[in-house]
């Protein structure tokens, strides 16, 4: 029999009944839900005559409606109507609320893993189909949808079919400027934005060994964007490390034996995966998107893809539309073109390494005129960490906005939208159409990228700023 | 609980462009709110469908007749990817559709589908193409039907093309069965699952901090 992989693991250890061949009931070990569907989900079971299972294994925060202006002036009335009712049905269940201005507050995905909530090994659930994040822990984390959010609330378990395996290696050391953000926008443009729809990912080598846990986060952040619901990395000392004291991750005698456990987690040297893909970090060079799919991206030194050169009529078509939208000239270098805001946040790319890493760059530096910028730190504890280090004072005196946590102009579902037809560089995951407020155009790159670029103005290569 | 599904003949609409995703599917400002079913049926493909002045767009399929009946959607590949929100399978369904024939689907689109009765086909590319080629030719007037129970389609053309589906996904969809009902039924299994767990993984079920 072959070795066991990661997924197959936790998956077996999870399985309360087999319903098929290939399908099992799964208990659910952590179940986060926010603002925009917590309360709609509370309801509904409500409205069923149904209770929640396990009010303690579900944990709530407001993130995707809040303002993120300073005293969150500005919060919709919807936006308060919606935290209203979630702390309304959150305490009448008995479930822990993390609200505005508390530490413990912020993007679900940023506030999991920082709080020691997420573990390895554990299964994670929240009604946001970037909970794939988790994974970085070595966790099996998944986005799901109202219905099956209203599922776990009733009964802590989960109807899921087993997904393939791919695991993708990164090999080699990254180079100087190079980032998380970059290796996994590179996946992305060689595989393409469905070259994971039906698997879970495993990211493994030398490279995924190399990164600090905030870097691995940012890496399965961005799984969904493969078209893979699940991205996870196996723990190891660093995950261990990482979680090590932080206020839910286990204690004492408790915290060993768990240690124990998660070390027999990552995959059997044999394991078998039904795809493998290998890339080289080290010609990676700093990414940036040019269209409307994730797998629109190309190096910072590259030209926007011309559709004259294309023969395949559908690829050709999709280029011209997405160069319309973005309004962008084909066979153009991309490195130049002029940006209107600069947006660094959002559950991929909002914690403290990623703002130290903008910082770095913005450090004695300007917003060049005509650029907004903004610094949307991803929970309450990393800002107040980033204020102790005088991050927030390197920001403002480079003339950036700095903000109070939350999703923000990730989605635009607070209000805080890029103006139409205006151009954005973000940190964030997705360039769709209409993301960042309607028909605004979004440029997907690394923190150290964004900073640059809001200094010269247009979309710049970190690397030349000399630091 | 979902409305069950059985046969279909309707009207089909091919939306060919790859990588729709669920916020082209349907805003995020629309779904902002703890009351939104019912309101979502306009708003499906909102940015296709209107034009920056709030008019329709003529140019948009849903927007012509007949198309504009359809029931059935013909799409381009990765269909639904991106966000998880079920909003993207309400706006679809409210707006009358209910099934979607693609090479493939968003993951967790895909699973929302069907939890509320709508079809997602998966078929080869080329089966798509050909669909899509066929309901052309007929300026949309060739109808497609679509039997879950044989698991068939046929095109305008007649021909017929097989596609494979989980059997109890299948099965859900015939009956319209509920899933949160039918696990219940299985909470003793819970139970004795999270019993034995507790001592096998006891720092996954005790979270309560005294800080
Ligand atoms: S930051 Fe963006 S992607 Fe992340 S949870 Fe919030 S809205 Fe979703």
């Amino acid at each position: 029999m072959p070795g066991r992989s990661l997924l197959e693991k936790i998956w077996d250890q999870h399985v309360i009944a087999r319903l098929s061949e290939d399908t099992d009931l799964l208990h659910i070990d952590r179940h986060l839900l926010h603002d925009l569907g917590g309360s709609r989900g509370l309801l509904d079971l409500k409205s069923r005559g149904l209770k929640v299972h396990n009010p303690e294994l579900t944990f709530a925060t407001p993130d995707h409606a809040l303002s993120t202006a300073p005293g969150r002036a500005g919060t919709s009335k919807i936006g308060q109507e919606l935290l209203a009712a979630l702390r309304v049905e959150t305490a009448a269940s008995g479930i822990t609320l993390f609200d505005v201005d508390q530490p413990g507050q912020g993007i679900v995905h940023v506030i999991g893993p920082e709080l020691g909530l997420s573990l390895p090994g554990a299964t994670i659930v929240c009604g946001d189909s970037h909970t794939c994040t988790h994974g970085g822990l070595g966790a099996l984390a998944f986005g799901i949808g109202s219905s099956e959010l209203t599922h776990v609330l009733a009964t802590q378990a989960l109807i899921q079919r087993r997904p393939k395996t791919l695991r993708a290696r990164f090999e080699g050391k990254l180079p100087l400027g190079v980032t998380a953000k970059d290796m996994i926008l590179a996946l992305i443009g060689q595989i393409g934005a469905a070259g994971g729809t039906g698997y879970a990912v495993e990211y493994a080598g030398s490279a995924i060994r190399a990164l600090p846990i905030e870097g691995r986060l940012t890496i399965c952040n961005l799984s969904i964007e493969l078209g893979a619901k699940m991205g996870m990395v196996a723990p190891d000392e660093k995950t261990f490390e990482f979680l090590r004291g932080r206020p839910y991750a286990p204690q004492g005698e408790m915290w060993d034996r768990a240690v124990k456990a998660w070390r027999e987690l990552p995959s059997d040297p044999d394991a078998v995966f039904d795809r493998e893909v290998v890339i080289d970090v080290e010609k990676i060079i700093p990414q940036v998107t040019w269209g409307i799919s994730p797998e629109h991206v190309v190096g910072v030194d590259g030209v926007i893809p011309d559709p004259k050169a294309i023969d395949d009529p559908a690829r050709r078509a999709a280029v011209e539309t997405a160069l319309e939208y973005m309004g962008l000239q084909g066979g153009a270098p991309i490195a130049g073109t002029p940006v209107d805001w600069v947006f660094i946040g959002s559950c991929t790319n909002s914690r403290l390494s990623d703002l130290r890493a903008a910082a770095e760059v913005a450090r004695g530096r300007k917003v060049a005129a005509g650029v907004r910028a903004w610094v949307v730190p991803g929970s309450e504890n990393v800002k107040r960490e980033a204020v102790a280090e005088g991050l927030d004072k390197i920001f403002i005196d480079a003339g950036f906005e700095w903000r109070e946590p939350g999703c923000s102009m990730c989605l635009a579902a607070n209000g805080e939208v890029v103006a139409p037809g205006q151009r954005s560089v973000s940190t964030s995951n997705r360039n769709f159409v209409g993301r960042q407020g309607p028909r605004a155009r979004t440029h997907l790159a690394s923190p150290a990228s964004a900073a640059a670029s809001a200094i010269a103005g247009a979309i710049a290569d970190v690397r030349m700023m000399g630091r | 609980m979902p409305k069950p599904f059985d046969k279909l003949t309707a009207t089909a609409a091919p939306i060919m462009r790859s990588n729709i995703d669920t916020d082209v599917i349907i805003r995020i400002e629309r779904l902002v709110g703890n009351s939104i079913r019912g309101t979502l049926g306009k708003w499906a493909f909102g940015s296709l469908r209107y034009l920056p002045d709030g008019s329709e767009n003529p140019d948009f399929i849903l927007n012509r007749e007949p198309y504009r009946e359809a029931e059935i959607l013909v799409t381009g590949p990765n269909f639904g990817c991106g966000s998880s929100r079920e909003g993207a399978v309400w706006s679809l369904q409210e707006r009358g559709i209910r099934a979607v024939i693609g090479s493939g689907f968003g993951d967790i689109f895909f699973a929302n589908c069907f939890q509320n009765g709508i079809l997602p086909v998966i078929v080869d590319k080329a089966v798509v193409d050909q669909l899509a080629a066929d309901i052309e030719a007929t300026q949309g007037a060739g109808k497609v039907s679509i039997d879950l129970e044989a698991q068939t389609i046929v095109s305008p053309s007649g021909a017929r093309h097989s596609f494979e589906m989980d059997p109890r996904r299948r099965d859900g969809l015939l009956k319209g069965l509920d899933e949160v009902a039918l696990t219940l039924q299985r909470d003793d299994e819970i139970h004795a699952f999270q019993a034995s767990d507790r001592t096998a993984r006891p720092w996954i079920h005790s979270t309560r901090i005294s800080a």
